[in-house]
């Protein structure tokens, strides 16, 4: 038992390695001049991607269910933190702490979108589950292009939806206007903010599957009949595992939306949902580190192919399904295998002679 | 009027949506995969008729049928060269190949045949130089694309539940559907089951797309995309694995679309059909024709 | 594990390409790069196309002529902005010194804070929102923008007293259909039209129209404003003419295109009438030469989109001359002269003659009203 929890550590540890190194090298890079501007502006959406990987492998590796709906809460994220940075960017002058509370405040509604979801949600199993995040995922989708919401000289916000708030006075500012989102957004996310997200969230993870929740919940993953039987309130920690995740997802949708100068609610649809589902599924249910790499790499991949020019996605849909028949094929498994018995052989042999 | 006029579109949109989810609620009954490329089957299919029809000037039962033998031999091949491999892998990693065949078919459909629509012939179906009939002294117009639709839609069903139910292989079906291990020790052929699923899902696919496009006249790469995320939502909401649950699952969803756009609001429409969907698997949280499954430790 | 060792080669392959790229030796430049992005894969696909095949046969145009050089590269965006900035920022590392912006607005208002933050000259020949000129010195359009589109519309129909009822039919998740119909709805309440019926479809939803037509005829609409792209609108004509209601279709330059659908029944849009800068059946000289080319090129007939970036690489080319500007000045210099020409110069293109261009960076040409007959456009006034 000691063992297998200090192999753990071990692979937890690789991770948090693994961000650190990959965030001073590019560091370095940039210092350095040496890395080409497409690459530097992928800094922050990698970050992004991969903080929302991670938060989709807390509900579909660690908690068990598939969610279809994951941009969602991104969406959530994204238009409450790009809209708490709009009102208070006279307040806040220091872009890293507005950027702070811009997330947190992301965070906080996305986590209040997912109780209010997580409820009905999290009553329904398997498929049928999945088609509901689905559906709200297209829901919340819906709704942000309808919304508008304006701010009046003196403060206060106007919503409406579908029409833009009538009771709007004159030289009030529109803060969500519609299906055109919010324009004239201020660039303050930074790379080095994602860095520190990718850090928080895998502390939060690594922390809570650790602890007596995180156990809880897997068991409800492995046996929920058994796991009830033990005592184990389902309902509590399916919720705390969904909404947890909801909330890191909604931070990542703050980073995401303050790094561009325009946001609108037809980016947060099911395709995204889909493409963070394939990072989790690639990397590895349950597997974090597995995660950041397949968020990384399937987020560079398609810009790394622009010398393909007309057939970049062609050729990117290509290598997605040659990298999921190499990684689960049996005949290349077997390969693979071999390879590592022989480099072990081969240590044990060394080991051997260095008696 | 007004109310049998939207039921009549309702159904008219309905049909098209479970003649799609027939052919996902093959495929994702027996094989367990959500084949996200099942909906760019079905544009294959529209657009080889398209070509058959408008650039060959063959007959339209000519340009089915040739579309329907193409996605046939376009699923088994799909089916061998990207599911296949990875029959041992878990359902989810197969999503990912399915993802990776659905952008390959889109882009390769743009690159041979450009972005720009083609509009779809809408003369398929016309009699005597009509496209459709009109009931309620020409109050009412129904067209006989809605007609062949429904018609082909519940002759489909129909057959399919008879295959399932009655036939040698057609059981072997839902024996794979049931427990893999346990229709292999039965001697039933597990792969080629999935397989022969996979050709009789794309065969419906291109009566699918044909259908569609007739109905809706606009082909583009993506034309079978959304459509695809619909029929998946209804052929789920029907009851996964139930071929009648599919096709009441697509035709519920069509009329409430439409229900919700001609009553409640044109501007929210998805938000209210998705959120009145929800609160249907509330009630009913095995979809509308699913079992109940047993529940063992 | 092999997972991650399969992601691991991956990586390596990439970081491969990666300084493939980078490790380009500096030559003496003989051309001036052109650098554009637009949706060139996904549903939007037809625009960015046209774009891109029209912009290079005007360069090819004018590279023939033997004057000053140009060399253009455009980058897929599939009309996402996130997207956008990387392709932006990929034709950066490529050496571009003027940026032909994006083809779509969303895309377009998030490369241009970009551009105006590195100080790249932009002429979009397509993203008409207000966004992308305003707030900024370096974004200039080659299409009017979306509210001169909704107030021609509704001051052409009240001129012209096309309608009485009014119904509008919109893309609620689409930027340019809505704000068409913004500024349509505020003009339309200032002149006094009576819109009965405001109908809405999405992404989702773009498949059947009934319930919004039936909502038009059953409250005696005469006339339908459409502000949107040609092929919802062409589903839209098409399943009214199924339901025998006909009113008076009405368009802006999005409806551009209708005629130009493969197996397209022609029949159906007679009568349309749209506002649009270019005519691609017009017989004047150089759009038929432009059309000619195009067709044999890419086996299909140029649209407005297509039009409009043709003539922002001309806009682009004789304003480098009228400069005298030199392949070696940087982004920031040619930004300085483009700016100045710009603002000052007249140009005559196929989108119309004596353009104009404001400090802000709207261009002067006014619509045209055409209508539809025997399956081509016919100038209204």
């Amino acid at each position: 038992m000691k063992k297998l929890l200090r192999k753990d550590n071990i692979k937890n540890l690789s991770s948090y390695i693994l961000v650190i190194v990959a965030f001073v090298v590019c560091q370095i890079l940039i210092g350095a001049k040496a890395m080409p501007s497409m690459y530097q502006s992928l800094l922050i959406p990698v970050c992004v991607y991969i903080v929302m990987a991670l938060s989709l492998n807390l509900t579909v590796g660690i908690l068990g269910e598939l969610s279809l709906g994951h941009a969602g809460f991104m969406s959530v994220g994204a238009f409450t933190g790009v809209a708490i940075a709009l009102a208070l960017k006279e307040v806040i002058t220091a872009t890293w702490l507005l950027l702070a509370v811009a997330m947190v405040c992301g965070a906080i509604m996305a986590a209040i979108f997912g109780v209010i979801i997580g409820i009905p949600v999290l009553r329904l199993k398997g498929d049928y589950l999945a088609i509901v995040t689905l559906a709200f995922g297209e829901i919340i989708k819906s709704l942000f292009t309808n919304l508008y919401m304006g701010i009046d000289p003196e403060g206060g916000f106007h919503i409406g939806l579908i029409t833009k708030p009538e009771d709007l006075v004159e030289g009030s500012k529109m803060l969500i206007n519609g299906s055109i989102g919010i324009s004239g957004v201020q660039k303050i996310s930074t790379f080095t903010a994602g860095f520190i997200l990718i850090i928080i969230s895998l502390i939060i993870i690594f922390n809570t599957v650790k602890s007596r929740t995180g156990r809880a919940i897997m068991a409800i993953r492995d046996n929920r009949i058994a796991a009830e039987c033990v005592g184990i309130n389902i309902t509590k920690y399916k919720m705390t595992a969904f909404v947890l995740s909801a909330a890191i997802a909604g931070a990542a949708g703050a980073l995401y939306s303050l790094n561009y100068s325009t946001i609108s609610a037809t980016k947060f649809d099911f395709n995204t949902s889909i493409l963070i589902l394939v990072f989790v599924v690639l990397g590895g249910q349950g597997n974090m580190i597995g995660s950041i790499i397949a968020a990384a790499v399937l987020t560079i991949l398609p810009e790394a192919l622009r010398q393909f020019a007309d057939y970049r996605m062609l050729v990117y849909a290509i290598v997605l399904i040659l990298i999921m028949l190499a990684t689960n094929n049996p005949t290349l498994k077997m390969f693979f295998d071999k390879i590592k018995k022989a480099i072990r052989f081969k240590k044990k042999e060394e080991a051997k002679e260095d008696m | 009027m007004t109310f049998l006029s939207s039921l009549i579109s309702g159904i008219s949109l309905g049909s098209v949506y479970a003649i799609i989810a027939l052919g996902y609620t093959m495929v994702y009954g027996i094989a367990k995969m959500l084949n996200f490329a099942h909906g760019d089957v079905i544009m294959v299919g529209a657009y080889v008729c398209y070509f058959a029809f408008n650039s060959f000037g063959l007959p339209w039962y000519i340009g089915v049928l040739l579309s329907m033998i193409i996605c046939t031999i376009l699923g088994v091949v799909i089916e061998k060269l990207a599911y296949k491999p990875l029959r041992a892998a878990a359902s989810l990693a197969v999503l990912i190949t399915a993802i990776g065949v659905s952008y390959f078919l889109q882009n390769a459909a743009l690159l041979l045949w450009s972005s720009s629509p083609k509009s779809f012939p809408q003369k398929f179906f016309n009699i005597g130089g009509k496209s459709g009939f009109t009931i309620f002294d020409g109050k009412l117009e129904i067209s006989y694309t809605i007609l062949v639709t429904i018609i082909c839609c519940v002759v489909i069903m129909i057959a399919l539940t008879l295959f399932t139910e009655k036939t040698k292989l057609g059981k072997a079906m839902r024996a794979v559907s049931e427990n893999k291990e346990a229709a292999q020790l039965m001697g039933i052929n597990v792969n080629r089951t999935i397989s022969i699923t996979f050709a009789i899902g794309s065969g419906l696919a291109a009566i699918a797309g044909v259908l569609l496009c007739s109905a809706y006249p606009i082909l583009q790469p993506t034309t079978g995309s959304m459509p695809g995320i619909k029929a998946f939502t209804a052929a789920v909401f029907g009851g996964i694995g139930s071929i009648p649950g599919a096709f009441l699952g697509g035709l519920l969803l069509g009329i409430l679309e439409s229900f919700t756009k001609f009553y409640l609001s044109t501007q929210l429409a998805d938000a209210i059909v998705f959120g009145i969907l929800i609160v249907m698997l509330l009630i009913k949280p095995t979809g509308l024709l699913g079992k109940k499954i047993m529940e063992k430790v | 594990m092999k997972k991650i060792l399969a992601l691991i080669i991956a990586v390596v392959m990439m970081v491969a390409c990666f300084t493939a790229c980078g490790g380009q030796a500096e030559t003496e430049a003989t051309a001036f790069k052109i650098g554009g992005t637009g949706p060139l894969t996904g549903p939007a696909a037809i625009y960015g196309n046209a774009v891109k095949n029209a912009a290079e046969i005007a360069v090819e145009e004018i590279n023939a002529k033997g004057g000053i050089q140009l060399e253009l590269k455009y980058e897929d965006d599939a009309h996402d902005a996130e997207k956008a900035v990387s392709a932006y920022n990929s034709l950066k590392d490529w050496g571009m010194q003027i940026f032909l912006g994006s083809v779509t607005s969303k895309p377009c208002e998030a490369t241009v804070a970009e551009a105006a933050n590195d100080n790249y000259f932009l002429l979009t020949p397509s993203a008409s929102s207000t966004a992308v000129i305003k707030d900024n010195d370096v974004g200039f359009q080659m299409c009017f923008t979306d509210p001169n589109q909704g107030s021609a519309s509704a001051q052409y129909i009240s001129d012209k007293g096309l309608g009485k009822k009014i119904a509008v039919i919109y893309k609620s998740d689409d930027v340019y259909s809505t704000g068409v119909l913004e500024t349509f709805k505020a003009k339309a309440a200032e002149l006094k039209l009576q819109i009965v019926s405001e109908t809405a479809f999405a992404d989702g939803t773009d498949t059947d129209f009934t319930a919004q037509l039936k909502d038009a005829q059953d409250k005696g609409a005469d006339l339908v404003f459409l502000p949107m792209y040609y092929t919802p609108a062409y589903l839209i004509i098409s399943q009214a003419n199924q339901m025998g209601y006909a009113p008076t279709w009405f368009g802006v330059d999005g409806m551009d295109g209708v005629l130009t659908i493969e197996g397209a029944d022609t029949s159906l849009v007679e009568g349309v009438m749209l506002l649009t800068p270019f005519n691609a059946d017009s017989t004047d000289e150089k759009t038929a030469a432009f059309v000619k080319k195009y067709q044999e090129k890419f086996g299909e007939v140029p649209n407005q989109f297509a039009a409009d970036a043709y003539d922002c690489v001309y806009a682009i080319a004789q304003a480098l001359e009228n400069a005298k500007a030199t392949y070696d000045m940087d982004n920031v210099k040619l930004l300085e002269v483009l700016k100045e020409q710009f603002t000052s110069m007249k140009f005559d293109g196929l989108t119309g003659d004596g353009m104009t261009w404001d400090t802000d960076g709207a261009v002067t040409k006014s619509p045209k009203g055409m209508i539809i007959k025997d399956a081509a456009y016919v100038g209204l006034d």
